[in-house]
């Protein structure tokens, strides 16, 4: 893996995220600090309440944390505005969710020629792209079906196809096989195992510490908001690395202070 | 760019349920109002013109005025007009012919029922030729009046149908009696399409007078002007003239001297009233229509919150995802001005055929395609400013609440 880690796509620094609730504050995520290099698989694992959702969003710039910073390809996202959010996100950033998310009126092509039009890509450009990409997901010959029209798993892959439309640096796939049965869902992350090992960084949340632990380089365990552990990819065993990376923390904490 | 947000609201337009499009029907019937309105104006003017006997642009009518009873016109005057003020006129340079007309009640029998009508005079000689023209009357069936038609009556259109109140048609040759003597009918004239002509009944001056006894008094004498340019001198002279012979002073007259543009004018004044309350409803009906989007489009926002928050996980940026909405609203008010322009103009086209059935004219429906293409834009325009704050709430929300749905 050695030689993948040599661009830093993503960083979180000491990341908190409060909600306010009535009187009360809710956090959600406290002090959460990780990297992503290119080309990695990440997986951020954790139960639900543990602050997975929360770091998914945090991470694809869905939103801002309340406290700390977030580099993405470098650049601090953390106090931009919405609008710009939302262009970093356009380009950088290829969503894949738990429900897929397409949208329902427009065919399988155009929902993943979408993110493009976003862009101001132009629409032969556009429509190039799509089919190239379609075909990828072998799913060109549905390109003019409507979502509402194919199978779960086939949403899925349309989903990837869209999530790669404007060749972001980063696929974010949150519970990715969640709504898919075991056999479908093993299709799905085939796709993204080949994305990943074609070049492409891919963060992955969920739930499945199984599924975790057989497509990821590197887990972040979340419990109750903050990172309980880190483990790593060591040939076919993964090894805690949590003290090194918490170390690490410290070390970050000590340089801010100077 | 914008383009593609056309084609995208044109999109989720397709999918819209049969609620959307009922909030269109204010903006539909709105625009259906105007355009039908304006494409049937030509016909609705001639129409209603026709009505009041308006066709000549060379007559002058001069009737008295001081009406205390309700009748034909100058029949309820009080201070009639002569032959003699007739002949006065006649002198004016700028007159050409002045002929006196008498319009008297009479008793016509016919079938054994008996209706109280109306009976014209005719003129003699060169007058009476005028007057056929100028009236622009022709015999459908038997012939027009000749001078020295003595007990003989043509008639309007409407004798010959069958609800002309006698229960049976009038043909040409039948016996009528009018105030108890017998008339022989010797034509029927042309469809006029107006409620004067069609119901008609002409009969020689002299004839009439022998019937009726009205002397040297006159309902109203119509003036044939040398040329249509003496117009406006013209009226001027008959209003001096008559000042003087009834003696009154300006602005006190007890006649009426009107041109057919004076009357035309009063046709448009009262179309123009027509007009103006349709365009009120028009723009209630709009304003209406327009708030139906307004509240169909917070509905759509509403439920499309996760569609939205997919748009901006996409990468859609909140001016992005307000074009959307705003160009969805504005081609949702086009529509509902698109159906209205269409509709609109085959009621003007239908509407302009019927009055030519009826009246034998050959007018064409207005299509004024800045109209049209005005409509068109407006219903747009109503459409999208509606939009405007919905659309604005859907670029405001939140990309991860909008996501939860």
């Amino acid at each position: 893996m050695g030689d993948k880690k040599e661009r830093e796509i993503i960083r979180l620094r000491n990341v908190s995220k409060h909600y306010p609730m009535g009187d009360s504050v809710v956090k959600a995520l406290s002090h959460l600090e990780f990297k992503v290099y290119e080309g990695e698989f990440v997986a951020i694992m954790g139960p639900s309440g543990s602050g997975k959702s929360t770091a998914m969003n945090l991470v694809g710039s869905l939103d801002v944390p309340t406290f700390g910073t977030i580099y993405l390809d470098n650049g601090d996202i953390s106090e931009l505005s919405e609008s710009d959010l939302a262009q970093i996100r356009g380009k950088k950033i290829g969503f894949i969710f738990q429900s897929f998310n397409l949208i329902p009126n427009l065919t399988v092509k155009e929902n993943v020629m979408l993110p493009m039009m976003f862009q101001g890509t132009s629409i032969e450009e556009r429509e190039n792209k799509a089919e190239e990409l379609l075909r990828l997901v072998e799913l060109h010959e549905r390109m003019g079906h409507y979502p509402g029209e194919i199978s779960g798993g086939q949403m899925q892959r349309v989903a990837i196809a869209r999530s790669l439309a404007n060749d972001p640096e980063v696929i974010l796939a949150d519970e990715p096989t969640g709504n898919l049965d075991t056999k479908t869902g093993a299709i799905v992350m085939d796709f993204l195992e080949k994305l990943n090992r074609k070049g492409k960084t891919v963060i992955m949340v969920t739930h499945d510490p199984d599924l975790a632990e057989e497509y990821a380089d590197v887990v972040y365990w979340l419990k109750d908001g903050e990172l309980e552990k880190v483990t790593k990819r060591c040939g076919k065993k993964f090894i805690d690395v949590t003290k090194k990376k918490k170390k690490e923390m410290k070390n970050n904490k000590k340089k801010r202070k100077e | 760019m914008n383009l593609d947000y056309l084609i995208l609201a044109l999109k989720n337009l397709k999918h819209r349920g049969i609620r959307s499009w009922l909030t269109l029907l204010g903006i539909f019937i709105g625009v259906t109002a105007v355009v039908s309105l304006i494409s049937l104006g030509a016909g609705l003017q001639a129409a209603v013109g026709a009505q009041f006997g308006i066709s000549s642009t060379q007559v002058i009518t001069v009737q008295a005025g001081g009406i205390n009873a309700f009748g034909a016109p100058g029949s309820g005057a009080v201070n009639k007009l002569t032959t003699s003020d007739a002949d006065a006129i006649k002198r004016l340079s700028s007159v050409d012919m002045a002929i006196p007309r008498n319009i008297e009640t009479i008793r016509v029998e016919f079938n054994d029922m008996l209706n109280i009508m109306s009976a014209i005079s005719m003129p003699y000689g060169e007058e009476k030729k005028r007057g056929w023209e100028v009236m622009d009357l022709e015999a459908e069936k038997g012939r027009l009046l000749q001078d020295s038609d003595l007990k003989k009556v043509v008639l309007g259109n409407n004798f010959a149908n069958d609800d002309n109140g006698f229960d049976k048609s009038v043909e040409t040759g039948n016996k009528i009696l009018i105030n108890g003597e017998k008339f022989e009918v010797v034509g029927i004239l042309k469809k006029k399409g107006s409620l004067i002509f069609d119901n008609i009944i002409l009969i020689n001056n002299d004839v009439l007078e022998d019937l009726t006894g009205y002397g040297d008094e006159v309902d109203l004498i119509a003036v044939v002007i040398k040329d249509t340019d003496l117009m406006n001198r013209a009226v001027e002279d008959i209003e001096k003239l008559m000042r003087n012979r009834r003696g009154v002073k300006e602005g006190e007259e007890d006649f009426e001297v009107s041109t057919p543009e004076v009357m035309m004018e009063t046709v448009n004044n009262i179309l123009g009233g027509v007009q103006a309350f349709i365009v009120i409803i028009a723009s209630i009906s709009i304003l209406v229509g327009a708030l139906g989007i307004v509240n169909t489009m917070t509905t759509s926002v509403l439920e499309r919150r996760k569609e939205i928050g997919i748009m901006k996980a996409i990468g859609a940026k909140n001016s992005q995802v307000f074009m959307q909405f705003f160009f969805e609203s504005g081609m949702l008010g086009l529509m509902g001005g698109l159906v209205g322009v269409v509709i609109g103009t085959l009621i003007g086209i239908a509407g302009t055929a019927g009055i030519n059935g009826f009246l034998g004219t050959e007018l064409s429906p207005v299509i004024d395609f800045v109209l049209i293409i005005g409509a068109l834009i407006g219903s747009f325009f109503i459409g999208a400013v509606a939009g405007i704050v919905p659309a604005m709430n859907a670029a405001k929300q939140n990309p991860v609440e909008a996501l939860r749905g």
